[in-house]
């Protein structure tokens, strides 16, 4: 095939890029080496429009031992261990085949992990579907739950914590990011960086298939009414066989063979070749006929852009193939030598004894494009002027069962019963809670995992939602008493040639920016998904923000669940009654406009800081994030977890009982505490300045306000349990 | 007592039964699924996971390793063999059980706690066990036993029902059936009752930080039978 201007466009670059091309190579491109510049090239692999704002993200820390730039970010917990992690999308493919896009997202992300030689502990994730009511939604929603748990299930890792939204701008792009921690000893990480010359480059895993070929470039682009032929761009998963890579790998790394390692993700061969030379300065020459194939007759082109999963790149010592191929023979896998380093700075891959690729490293990584896309800024939305005497009308009881049973607030039991969160025997904190938390095994250690998103404030006001999430996350693991460590970020937006859409992303990126900084709680490693977008229609952004934190005793761990009657609840944090952008505004007042509730770093620090204290003087019983719902449902989400009731009071205060129960203000915990530790507890808080509201003492099983209005825990617990298992059995 | 836990490619609740019966005491080897003789052991788990993928059949391409025909001649000797989970659909394939296990009624990966009635204690596994009913916790896909009535005649005239799905209280009823089991069977033995197998693990259930403590029970009330 001849390669000409048309041929480029059809490989998804523009007219610029291909002209940059030519003239990079002083010569035309041929096709397979036009194949690795679209994969190299395309926005999932190079980060072309956003680079210039990742940059401005705080990545460094104490306890940051790897920061962004490597298979996944590691940071330090303490006794020589380490924790590895990452979150990843798998956005479009899922949306075009929900079971095998799901299941190769949440290979992939594991992939990551232990590539750097970590064995992976605990799975997370993030998932936004449609309108309920869409016609796709509840096949997406299935296809995607089960692909979770088929390949995480398999693999035999916990899946502990996730988070799922429903939202209209989701019908055409729904949105599947897995995330993933292991466990490594600090002094056994692996990276990518290749080093020496005339060293083995070994493929080892499955073989190469003609799936997934041009994945990367499909997930570079917004859907169209093709978007069924796009199937064959979807991988397909093989958990066992990443199974046996999963333990041929960790065996493998016991001794001093591994040189880089490089798993073959986005763009397969391509970009895991290309990352290892470009990142030790070497050339790497492959010989493509030694490539281990599913079928006949594939060709350099195919090969090169085959995303077909669970496979890696190994730079070995030489010397070490006959060692390193004994096991991979035990488990099964293929292996093969398939090149060798060399010091050409070139890709150079030979096919029938022809070259049939020779390409300058650099020109494909450092002289990739960049682009300074066009943005424009978000105006903070008018305060909703909201009418006393349309909030005197409502029945709190009623609206309380509604904001229950709201899709995005209602139990997801549905699902999380569909992942194995157990195996592993260290899942201490399960699924339901404000963050999952699993052992080290073997020590006192334990760490603690969430993941978050709030696109409704971000789409209100970017910078403003882009704090809140991270900010959420920090409450996340504050609550089950874990000191918030760092962050990974999935940066889900529209496409970036809209000026909005970037717009969006630059303003989130801003506000993750400031508010990470802030809390000292730094972004580790991420992934950025553009062309969430259906023709002109895309999502809401919807960064995604997963943190992680560390529990130093486990015996110390907080569970939401109210304990005991006759302990004392309390509210953390000022509650001032912003309802704009709440789920009571939304969801009862219709009313979709308004400004998100604002984020006060300083308090949202102080207060979550001071919980810890009180958490580490053993004076909390139960504690719980006020997010969604505001403190009503997260005291009635405390009392069903706990089987307890509880006596709730408004404080006097200048708002009324809808906006005080229903706000979403921000940095609020509830807090359950023993009657005689009241003082002491009181003692602190005022010490540190932290505001303070007594909601009430808890009771056996039912709850009242302030002593009129009555309903028993078990209707409330149906109302938030239902809506999700009957809408999936109708 | 010595123990033996075999890994075929694919289980990956190996490590957590090996953690289970070191805590409780037993000396537990890793047996490697291709080697052919099994070290001298007091018992023999078959592990949780997905041998081989669950490809074909679940279990049915482990049932045919190397070293199933030692563990095969070691049960049909009298010796100790417990299989959960995929080590309970392992053990259906080779026949030391009876019966077969569907895929779960409601098509969907179950993963709780249950509660489980001792039907059986005339034998070394839940011999002496105070409790009538335990909590255990059940992760599966297909768990869903099934037998024809000829069978399941035989199963019961010979009391080979180890453990039936049911309230905390104990009683049984199809409500606390969580995938579809005939008579709400959770585990079962060979006619000897040195064979077991079922679906619940109790190596997921031995601390209390963990979902709960009545593995523990299990594991202790074991051990001592087997001294």
């Amino acid at each position: 095939m001849t390669v000409n201007e048309i041929v480029a466009l059809d490989h998804g670059l523009k007219k610029e890029e291909y002209a940059k091309i030519c003239e990079l190579l002083k010569r035309k491109p041929n096709i397979t080496e036009l194949g690795i510049f679209s994969a190299m090239w395309n926005e999932h692999c190079s980060y072309k429009s956003s680079k210039l704002h990742l940059k401005t993200l705080p990545t460094k820390g104490k306890k940051v031992i790897q920061g962004p730039g490597e298979n996944a970010g590691v940071i330090d917990i303490e006794d020589n261990d380490a924790i590895v992690f990452k979150i990843e999308s798998h956005n479009h493919p899922s949306f075009i085949e929900p079971y095998q896009g799901a299941a190769t997202g949440v290979g992939g992300i594991m992939r990551d992990i232990f590539t750097m030689g970590a064995r992976p502990i605990a799975n997370l994730n993030s998932i936004h579907f449609g309108s309920p009511q869409h016609k796709k939604t509840k096949n997406l929603l299935r296809g995607v739950v089960h692909g979770i748990g088929g390949y995480g299930n398999c693999m035999g890792v916990p899946t502990i914590a996730g988070q799922t939204c429903f939202d209209s701008s989701y019908n055409g792009n729904i949105l599947v990011n897995a995330m993933t921690l292991g466990l490594v000893k600090k002094d056994k990480i692996f990276y990518s960086k290749a080093a020496g010359l005339n060293k083995p480059v070994i493929y080892v895993g499955s073989k190469t298939g003609r799936d997934g070929i041009h994945g990367a470039s499909m997930a570079s682009a917004s859907f169209d009414e093709k978007i069924e032929e796009k199937k064959p761009t979807v991988q397909v998963g093989d958990p066992f066989t990443e199974k046996l890579l999963l333990e041929a790998c960790l065996e493998l790394m016991t001794g001093d063979s591994i040189i880089a390692i490089q798993d073959m993700g986005a763009a397969g061969l391509t970009s895991s070749s290309i990352e290892m030379a470009s990142k030790g300065n070497l050339g790497i020459e492959i010989n493509l006929n030694k490539v281990p194939c599913r079928e006949a007759k594939m060709s350099p082109y195919e090969i090169m852009l085959s995303e077909s999963q669970e496979r890696m790149l190994i730079v070995l010592e030489n010397g070490k193939e006959e060692h390193a191929k004994k096991i991979f023979d035990k488990w099964n896998l293929d292996f093969a030598v398939i090149g060798k380093t060399t010091n050409s700075k070139k890709i150079q891959l030979f096919f029938d004894n022809k070259i049939v690729a020779d390409i300058p490293v650099s020109t494909l990584v450092e002289n990739s494009p960049m682009y300074d896309r066009k943005w424009k800024k978000a105006k903070l939305p008018k305060k909703n002027k909201i009418k006393k005497s349309d909030l005197k009308n409502l029945k709190i009881i009623d609206v309380l069962k509604k904001v229950l049973a709201n899709p995005n607030i209602c139990s997801k039991e549905w699902i999380w019963q569909q992942y194995d969160h157990t195996v592993m025997g260290d899942t201490i904190q399960k699924p339901g809670g404000d963050a999952g938390v699993v052992r080290i095994h073997g020590t006192n250690k334990a760490v603690a995992a969430s993941v978050d998103s709030s696109a409704n404030y971000c789409w209100a006001h970017p910078i403003t939602g882009g704090k809140q999430i991270v900010c959420e996350s920090f409450r996340n693991l504050i609550s089950v008493g874990a000191k918030p460590i760092a962050i990974t970020n999935c940066l889900n937006f529209g496409s970036p040639e809209i000026q909005e859409n970037m717009g969006e992303f630059v303003e989130c990126v801003k506000g993750i920016g400031e508010a990470s900084e802030y809390l000292k709680f730094p972004v580790v490693s991420g992934n950025v998904s553009f062309y969430n977008q259906t023709k002109n229609v895309g999502i809401k952004p919807t960064p995604a923000i997963g943190g992680v934190g560390l529990i130093k005793d486990y015996n110390k761990m907080i569970s939401m669940d109210f304990k005991n009657v006759n302990n004392i609840v309390l509210a953390i944090g000022k509650t001032e009654g912003h309802l704009d952008q709440s789920v009571f505004a939304r969801n009862i007042l219709d009313e979709k406009n308004g400004p998100p509730p604002e984020i006060n770093l300083f308090n949202e620090k102080n207060n979550g800081e001071t919980l810890l204290k009180l958490i580490e003087n053993n004076l909390v019983k139960s504690a719980h994030d006020v997010s969604l719902g505001g403190i009503i449902t997260a005291v009635v989400k405390m009392c069903i977890k706990g089987n307890k009731g509880i006596n709730l009071k408004k404080p006097k205060s200048l708002i009324n009982e809808m906006e005080y129960f229903f706000a979403e203000d921000q940095g609020r915990y509830i807090i359950e505490i023993n009657k005689i530790d009241l003082k002491k507890v009181i003692d602190i808080l005022n010490k540190n300045a932290v505001h303070y509201d007594e909601l009430g003492t808890i009771n056996e099983n039912e709850l009242f306000i302030n002593e009129k209005t009555k309903v028993t825990i078990d209707e409330l617990r149906s109302f938030n349990t239902r809506w999700l298992k009957e809408y999936m059995s109708k | 007592m010595k123990s033996s836990v075999i890994t075929f490619p694919g289980s990956n609740c190996d490590r957590d039964i090996d953690v289970a019966l070191k805590k409780f005491g037993f000396k537990n080897k890793m047996v490697w699924h291709a080697d052919a003789e099994l070290p001298k052991s007091d018992l023999i788990v078959l592990p949780g996971g997905f041998s081989y993928g669950d490809y074909l059949r679940c279990g049915s391409m482990a049932s045919k390793s190397k070293i199933m025909q030692s563990v095969i001649n070691f049960a049909n000797s009298g010796g100790m063999v417990m299989g959960i989970c995929n080590g309970f659909q392992i053990l259906v394939e080779t026949g030391l059980v009876p019966g077969v296990l569907l895929r779960n009624k409601y098509l969907e990966f179950i993963c709780k706690n249950v509660f489980v009635k001792i039907n059986n204690k005339k034998n070394k596994f839940f011999g002496n066990v105070d409790n009538e009913v335990l909590e255990f916790h059940i992760a599966h896909n297909e768990g869903n036993f099934f037998c024809t009535k000829d069978q399941l005649k035989e199963i019961e005239d010979n009391e080979q029902i180890a453990i039936n799905y049911c309230d905390k209280n104990g009683k049984i009823a199809e409500q606390f059936n969580p995938n579809g089991s005939v008579k709400n069977i959770a585990g079962i033995f060979n006619r000897k009752k040195n064979v077991l197998g079922m679906m619940p693990h109790p190596e997921r259930m031995i601390d209390i930080s963990l979902s709960g403590e009545d593995g523990s029970i299990f594991f202790n009330n074991l051990i001592n039978n087997l001294k």
